[in-house]
């Protein structure tokens, strides 16, 4: 297990760049989600507003 | 021939205004390079900031590096096509500007001559304005950071080539930014990524004329990148500025 | 021949309810492929000869610089796609492309600079490849600069998608250019491991993290598509079922 930690010494290397990789993945769903929340909110606030049941 | 009572299109005497349709692409073109060139020449000081700029930022190099020629010959290509880009891209501002502020490109657009022509004309106005100048100071700048002296043809030969392709591909940038408020940096964001292979073979063809090596290869892509610009851009500059025209 | 797709593509209900249904299904698999690609890229691959298991970074580099350049390309197409047809909804996938094309661009950078460091002994290097990386950073923001830049979304749709077009020209021209440069220069070689000389074992869980990331940006396209729709077609009526549902 350690060894597979390790990297063969190349270790600070090799996990931030993994992290990083899966930081972006997590940005982009967390982002791309929370846009299209918003927009639905968004979009339900203004049908409620002109007086049409969503 | 009534065309004293139409609103004057070009800014030229009404003896010269004709109908759009009977006035040939070329005729269009030849009158909206003139014109340009009259109004720049009315406001000389606008010209000049430029090559200032380039001469200012040339000597920053030998303030920030070293005063010694032998090292400074060493980022001489650099720092002359870094100095030609970033004014270049000043003197991109006064591109489509005024026009677009007092209605006309809106007039071109609509005139019913080809808007390409048009813009390539006025590009080519801003050349003859900006970039041509540039070319005939690059000489004098390489000179003053160790360029040899048989070198200086090669050099001035690239900057004129390099210079085309960058006023050409200027001309999108400054046509999709036409509406946008404080624009500048946002213009330099678009432009400089397209001018990137003009930087890189430009200064390429002054480092190998500064080792009097074989020059004519590097000349040879510049050119061929000028004529690329030559084809496209002017199409792309058109669209562009209709689209910012809607 | 049949048409009918092209142009039910076209419509925004349609897409909505399309990209509603797909998602799960391109979020699902790539989820599967990016995990078993992890497992035989970390655990299941032998250690390279010369670079031991510093190489595994490709396994998260190559994926991301493969995105970075396949996003470019997804958004240049659908914006001349909306250019040329006057589609709005390819205009709006081609805006939800730039900032998910963005991200991995900088992923693609940092983790090319991590693994140039003990390779090359570098964080940075004026290479080919990363400095072509770099510049395509830079079409993109400049691509959403233009976007934020211009109010009336019309008008924003069709500048971009110029940009984004006269963009593409520029990727092989900005990457060949900077190749004869560096040919001429005779520079430091760069790390290349070719994939014809790659085992198997090394290979396919590079393959299975290639599709994996491609599934993942078909998931994301599509949800931040329809967040787009959305916020486009304020006024519609089928917006109503489309949420009700």
């Amino acid at each position: 297990m350690m060894e597979f930690l390790d990297m063969g010494g190349y270790a600070a290397f090799v996990w931030p760049a993994y992290a990083i990789t899966f930081a972006v993945i997590a940005a982009n769903i967390i982002w791309a989600r929370r846009l299209l929340r918003q927009a639905q909110a968004s979009a339900r606030r203004r049908l409620a507003a002109r007086g049409e049941q969503p | 021939m009534s065309a004293g009572s139409a609103p004057s299109v070009l800014g030229l005497p009404a003896s010269l205004e004709t109908p759009a349709a009977a006035v040939s692409a070329w005729a269009a073109a030849r009158l909206a390079l003139q014109r340009d060139l009259t109004l720049a020449f009315r406001k000389p000081a606008q010209l000049l900031q430029p090559l200032a700029f380039f001469a200012l930022v040339t000597m920053l190099f030998p303030l920030a590096i070293s005063p010694e020629l032998s090292q400074l010959r060493l980022v001489a290509p650099g720092a002359i096509w870094a100095a030609a880009l970033l004014a270049s891209l000043l003197a991109l501002e006064f591109l489509f500007r005024d026009d677009a502020q007092d209605g006309t490109l809106e007039q071109y657009a609509l005139s019913g001559q080809s808007l390409t022509t048009l813009l390539f004309a006025k590009t080519t106005a801003h050349w003859l304005l900006t970039g041509l100048p540039l070319a005939c100071m690059a000489p004098i700048a390489a000179l003053s950071l160790g360029a040899p002296a048989p070198a200086l043809g090669a050099i001035t030969a690239a900057v004129v080539l390099g210079s085309v392709t960058l006023s050409l591909v200027g001309s999108i940038g400054a046509g999709l930014t036409l509406n946008i408020k404080r624009s500048s940096a946002l213009l330099s964001l678009l432009t400089l990524p397209l001018s990137l292979p003009v930087l890189i073979f430009g200064a390429r063809a002054t480092q190998v004329a500064i080792a009097g090596g074989p020059v004519l290869a590097p000349l040879e892509l510049l050119a061929a990148l000028a004529v690329l610009g030559v084809t496209l851009a002017p199409l792309a500059a058109a669209a562009a500025v209709r689209i910012s025209l809607e | 021949m049949n048409f009918t797709w092209f142009h039910r593509l076209g419509s925004p209900p349609y897409v909505y309810a399309l990209a509603e249904r797909l998602t799960p299904w391109f979020a699902w698999s790539a989820a599967l492929l990016i995990l078993a690609g992890l497992y035989g890229g970390l655990v299941l691959a032998p250690p390279d000869y010369q670079q031991g298991d510093g190489f595994r970074i490709i396994y998260v580099h190559a994926p991301s610089a493969w995105m970075s350049l396949m996003v470019y390309t997804s958004m240049a197409l659908a914006a001349a796609v909306g250019l040329i047809w006057r589609i709005k909804v390819a205009h709006a996938a081609a805006a939800a492309c730039a900032p998910v094309g963005a991200s991995f661009t900088v992923a693609a950078l940092v983790t090319g600079s991590l693994w140039g460091q003990p390779m090359w002994g570098t964080y940075w290097q004026w290479d080919p490849r990363l400095t072509s990386e770099l510049v395509l950073l830079f079409l993109y923001l400049g691509y959403m600069g233009l976007r934020a830049g211009i109010e009336d979304t019309q008008r924003a749709d069709r500048a971009s998608a110029v940009l984004a077009v006269v963009g593409i020209i520029n990727v092989p021209v900005i990457h060949y250019s900077v190749t004869w440069w560096n040919s001429l220069h005779q520079a430091p070689t760069v790390m290349r491991l070719a994939k014809s000389a790659m085992p198997p074992s090394m290979l396919v869980p590079l393959l299975m993290m290639l599709l994996g990331f491609t599934l993942f940006f078909g998931a994301v396209l599509l949800v931040r598509l329809r967040a787009e729709i959305l916020t486009r077609e304020r006024t519609s009526q089928w917006i109503r079922e489309a949420l009700g549902a």
